[in-house]
């Protein structure tokens, strides 16, 4: 529907191509979004809009389907502003300039159409191009032990994989057992709801913990940091901001809403673990020296904190965690965009050798400050409302059949709030260390400040951040009925 | 009615994004004017308000109404939703006063005192976001629009403690102050979570009926009885939960750490953020939860009462040996906001049933009453340091001495202030200090003494610090290359003005206070939003007089002469007492080995290590077992023909001796 249009044609002015069909990509995202929200308006209460399905391979009826829910209108919305500012923020790429956003638009392919899937087997098709493209992408164009990282990303997230396949080949054939109907059509399965809990129970972690490593759970986090630091600049974007939602949306989308029972009777496990994740990633966060490390950290942190929402089973957490999505993928990309900019500059990433840096390039400088106070949660940007919606959602989440307690879900949340302190430390501390103070390397005073492509990334997503910080009212109105829907359909509502 | 009311925040929020956005380009001049200018239109439309508030209607039964002129759902958070508006009742509105007053004045003074600064417009783009934050903070019409607005003065805060941003001090003083404020909001937040949980409400309505445009919404003691039906240690948790929130932002011992540090910023700032305004929000949420307080938990007072007793003693304590005068007003800040909390705690229902009487009428507006007078004097001392800071370049009291030759202005303005700190009789601190000290008497006489002797250490760690700046002997060393001189226009005129401001009100409310007038600051402000009318206890406001007195007359007799013999004995014979005070009892040294030694090295290092080896270990240990097991397999496949026969043969022999077997 949306994508696969401007695939072919890079060939000489490929920065011209890309920055075309990324504007097109995001202006079809934006249209997307305001057709979804009068189609909302005018009362169109189907759970799926737009939807289209045309079998493609029969004897197994996978269907090529697609359809979006606000959910899934968000998530794309998000994809196409970070393909857009990264395609800025990469401007400057020097070696296989072509090859590098050929591979870099496939990513965005299998990201795009894994959003808008409603055929399982689809829906991992897309998934599985979303991820060889990285291996690529870091292994040639990264910097540091690029292929080590690039292996080890790929490996750990494909041994997710073969974990998801065979939890989503478990669904596939035990709802068509129960039900007559063998068919990977992710609503039909929801509708039936006729799997037994007990084989529920074996595949929700299969397929939890195959979306879990892509969403930085722990203990499947550790390809992140490596990853991270090693790809170059619009990849972490992309990685941390969009491909790191597709574990949380997967978690939520096939895993609870087709083995709702297992939800329930499981989510605890998995809320200890996300917690961990929390607090886990933010107390690591604090002692790193690598900027990308840091951010890596940060994002186990946040990520915990959407995968932590998402299984607490309220609606007012589920939609938290999509706008901790959401907020997350433009803050990280943004910090990615900016840590990007100061490596090409210094070329060194290790916060203890630069300091000073608000005098010699400023705009990257305030750039960065207001990353950190978005990260660390400040009104007026995005990360207050999602942490917020997310701590009050998940205080008041009902206890479910599996709990240890009833105040179980309350205790987490508490431990889950000692993040925003531990957060508001490390920000700081890397603050206070690079941007303020005096220059100390005489050699850094010769750097310039940002070029115009480079402000267009940064300006477009700090004003993304600030814009839904301050009005949040609209896509939260988008999102809460979507997650109203399923969790209704999982029966805790 | 009231519509206007939005122009107070938005005409400050307005000169922020002009400011942040185009102030770079912008001539110092202009920006200052528009912050200014803008800045003087809230405080126009805040007298205004209060004007209309307090004159320009009519009571219901005596009680002033709240009204709401504004509310709209923001963010809606399933069966709870997350507001902003604005809200309007006595102490909103006082608050609105003390504000924009105070601000008004930093925004003049700062012309003069950050004249031809780098930054001068970010400076001033930050303040007006202060302002407009502080604003929202007192307007809120709900306890969750305080918590973002709570958080939003904290970083402006932050911003303007860094301002100097290449100085390291100023760095690790703005990290500082905002990440203990932070880890004091984390139980800020628990609490909000707690009281919205089981409230089903974050609105302040509780206090009473609130007029929403035309309809009204009634009480919502429907919701409480729930909360009170799910335990009765609930809304008590929740509000000492919110309380550490509010000790941390007003400095209460022992999360006081970061404001003497903060004093790093700017000396305007000092005074706008961290002695009159934002420093005081811990005092106003109680305040604006003092229904709940006085309802449901008025036991959990006794924890503000003993915590105010000893962040007072303590502040006090310190402030008699530091030798910078910024950190000498710090303390006393401290202390002082302390005595407004103790006075908020001390107020307990009478008997049960007669919720409001008279003695918890008392205390809560003796504690509104100093935050009105506190924030007017102690800008005014601070403004004051700001000047002296300016005509000799150091915030040490041995570089200073003898100045009131030279800056006559400061001089007066500070002396007044001073004797208002001290509590003598027509100045303002001394009608509001009294109430709080009969009030704690009412309480238990042994606080009411505490109270009474820490008053009298105010008045002498301030006459002390008065002596060692304009008497005492002049460092003519310091002074050799360049004269004091007095400050200029712009940065005395806000002196005078807040030293009217204290005088005036000082003057008044004593002879009110004992002629029994109406009129007066409980007119306006009190517990019921009835008219209160104050009338000293003879008796203490006698004591509490001859002490302050007594104590500025030991000053005078230790500190006034050139030498100070006994001064230096008292430090030769108590040098550890005198040392240990001026290290603030090893506070920061304590916190310093908590976060550093045991945070960092003890929790932090430890987990990355356990990440990059443990569990990174064990994936890349699978990995590696992995590799080897291909590569011990891979000599399998090595293509020899006869081995490939051999094991074929031998396999199907295998298989069919099982296959035999079976």
């Amino acid at each position: 529907m949306l994508v696969g249009l401007w695939l072919a044609k890079n060939v000489n002015q490929v920065r011209g191509v890309m920055v075309t069909g990324a504007s097109c990509l995001l202006a079809l995202s934006v249209w997307l979004t305001i057709y979804f929200i009068q189609e909302r308006a005018a009362g169109n209460t189907a759970e799926m809009l737009l939807t289209y399905s045309t079998p493609w391979f029969k004897p197994l009826n996978i269907a090529y389907s697609v359809g979006v829910d606000g959910i899934s209108v968000v998530m794309l919305l998000l994809s196409s502003i970070i393909v857009f500012t990264g395609t800025f923020a990469s401007w400057q790429l020097k070696p296989l300039t072509k090859e590098y956003f050929l591979w870099f638009t496939l990513l965005s392919t299998g990201v795009y159409g894994f959003f808008i899937s409603t055929d399982l087997f689809t829906m991992f098709m897309f998934y599985e191009v979303a991820l060889i493209p990285m291996y690529l992408l870091i292994g040639v164009w990264g910097s540091g032990r690029k292929e080590y990282s690039a292996m080890k990303l790929t490996l750990m997230l494909m041994g997710g994989s073969a974990l998801l396949i065979l939890g989503l080949l478990g669904i596939y054939y035990f709802n068509g057992i129960y039900s007559g109907n063998y068919t990977f059509e992710l609503t039909t399965i929801a509708a039936n709801h006729c799997i037994p809990g007990h084989i529920q129970n074996i595949f929700f972690p299969f397929i939890f913990i195959g979306f879990g490593v892509l969403g930085a759970l722990f203990p499947f986090h550790t390809w992140s940091p490596d990853g991270h630091a090693s790809a170059p600049t619009a990849v972490s974007m992309l990685h941390a901001g969009v491909l790191m939602k597709l574990g949380g949306y997967g978690c939520f989308r096939v895993a609870m809403y087709l083995l709702p029972e297992a939800a329930q009777d499981l989510s605890w496990i998995f809320l200890i673990l996300t917690t961990i994740s929390v607090v886990y990633g933010a107390l690591s966060a604090c002692v790193q020296t690598d900027l990308k490390y840091i951010n890596a950290y940060s994002s186990v942190s946040h990520c915990g904190l959407v995968l932590f929402a998402l299984l607490m089973m309220s609606q007012t957490a589920v939609t938290g965690a999509v706008l901790q999505m959401l907020s997350h993928g433009l803050m990280t990309a943004l910090f990615f965009a900016l840590i990007g900019m100061i490596y090409g500059r210094t070329h060194t990433r290790d916060i203890r050798e630069l300091a000073g840096l608000m005098k010699i390039m400023p705009f990257l400088a305030v750039g960065y400050v207001i990353a950190g106070l978005a990260n660390l949660g400040l009104p007026g940007f995005s990360g207050f409302i999602a942490e917020m919606t997310i701590f009050v959602g998940s205080f008041g989440a009902h206890p479910l059949s599996g709990d240890p307690n009833t105040s179980f879900r309350m205790v987490a949340t508490i431990i889950a709030c000692m993040s925003i302190v531990v957060t508001a430390v490390y920000i700081l501390r890397v603050v206070g260390k690079i941007l303020y103070g005096e220059v100390e390397n005489k050699h850094f005073l010769e750097l310039t400040d940002a070029t115009w492509d480079e402000r267009v990334a940064v300006i477009c997503l700090i004003f993304c951040v600030a814009g839904l910080g301050s009005f949040p009212f609209w896509v939260s109105d988008m999102i809460s009925p979507a997650a109203g829907t399923i969790l209704e359909s999982i029966g805790v509502m | 009615m009231f519509s206007y009311t939005i122009f107070i925040m938005l005409l400050p929020l307005l000169s922020f994004i002009v400011l942040g956005l185009a102030g770079m380009k912008m001539q110092h001049k202009v920006a200052g004017l528009i912050g200014t200018c803008s800045l003087g239109m809230v405080t126009i439309l805040s007298y205004i308000t209060a004007f209309q508030y307090f004159f320009g209607l009519d009571r219901v039964n005596g009680v002033y109404q709240t009204f709401v002129p504004y509310n709209f759902t923001w963010l809606p958070l399933g069966n709870l939703h997350f507001d902003l508006g604005i809200l309007l009742d006595p102490i909103s509105v006082m608050m609105l006063i003390v504000i924009s007053t105070v601000s008004l004045m930093v925004h003049i003074y700062s012309f003069g005192y950050m004249h031809g600064e780098k930054g001068f417009q970010r400076y001033y783009a930050f303040l007006s976001l202060f302002t407009m934050s502080m604003l929202g903070l007192v307007l809120a019409t709900n306890i969750f629009q305080m918590y973002m607005f709570w958080e939003l003065v904290g970083v402006s805060s932050y911003l303007l403690i860094g301002f100097y941003y290449p100085l390291k001090p100023a760095i690790a003083a703005s990290k500082k102050a905002f990440i203990v404020t932070r880890f004091a909001d984390m139980f800020f937040l628990v609490g909000i979570l707690t009281f919205g949980y089981f409230v089903d409400s974050f609105s302040f309505n509780f206090a009473g009926d609130i007029v929403m445009g035309q309809g009204t919404t009634p009480f919502i003691e429907g919701n409480l009885a729930k909360a009170v039906a799910a335990g009765g240690f609930i809304i008590p948790t929740a509000l000492v939960l919110m309380f550490i929130g509010g000790a941390g932002k007003s400095a209460m011992f022992p999360l006081h750490i970061w404001l003497p540090d903060a004093m790093e910023g700017p000396t305007p700032v000092s005074a706008l953020i961290h002695a009159a305004t934002m420093v005081v929000a811990g005092v106003f949420q109680i305040a604006r939860m003092f229904p709940l307080w006085i309802e449901y938990a008025p036991q959990a007072m006794s924890i503000v009462v003993w915590v105010g007793v000893i962040t007072a003693f303590y502040a006090a304590a310190v402030a008699c040996a530091q030798s910078d005068i910024k950190r000498v007003l710090a303390f006393s800040t401290i202390s002082q906001i302390a005595f407004m909390m103790v006075a908020l705690g001390v107020s307990l229902p009478g008997h049960h049933g007669a919720i409001l009487d008279n003695h918890a009428q008392l205390g809560y507006m003796a504690s509104m009453f100093h935050l009105f007078t506190h924030a007017m004097f102690k800008a005014c001392l601070f403004l004051g340091a700001g000047c002296i800071i300016h005509a000799v370049h150091s915030n040490e009291m041995a570089l200073m001495g003898g100045l009131r030759k030279y800056m006559p202005i400061t001089h007066i303005t500070f002396l007044i202030s001073c004797l208002a700190i001290a509590g003598i009789p027509f100045f303002s601190g001394f009608s509001s200090k009294d109430e709080i000290i009969t009030a704690c008497m009412e309480y238990s006489p042994v606080v009411g003494w505490i109270m009474t002797g820490i008053a009298a250490m105010t008045a002498f760690y301030m006459f002390r610090l008065y002596y060692g700046i304009f008497w005492g002997t002049e460092n003519k060393e310091a002074h050799a290359h360049h004269t004091p001189h007095e400050a200029p226009l712009t940065m005395t005129i806000p002196l005078i003005v807040l030293t009217v401001i204290t005088v005036g009100v000082g003057v008044y409310t004593t002879i009110a206070g004992f002629a029994e007038w109406g009129g007066s600051f409980g007119s306006f402000v009190s517990a019921a939003g009835t008219d209160y009318t104050i009338h000293f206890n003879m008796q203490i406001a006698a004591t509490s007089t001859v002490i302050a007195i007594l104590s500025i007359c030991l000053a005078t007799y230790i500190y006034k002469g050139e030498q100070q013999p006994i001064a230096d004995r008292l430090y030769a014979t108590f040098p550890k007492l005198h040392r240990a005070a001026y290290k603030r009892f090893y506070q920061d040294e304590i916190w310093q080995y908590v976060t550093h030694r045991i945070i960092f090295r003890l929790v932090s290092t430890p987990i990355a290590w356990f990440d990059r080896h443990v569990v990174d270990g064990t994936f890349n240990f699978l990995a590696w077992g992995a590799n080897e097991a291909g590569e011990s397999i891979r000599s399998w496949q090595s293509g020899d023909v006869r081995q490939y026969a051999v094991w074929f043969i031998t396999g199907s022999v295998a298989l069919t001796l099982i296959l035999l077997c079976i």
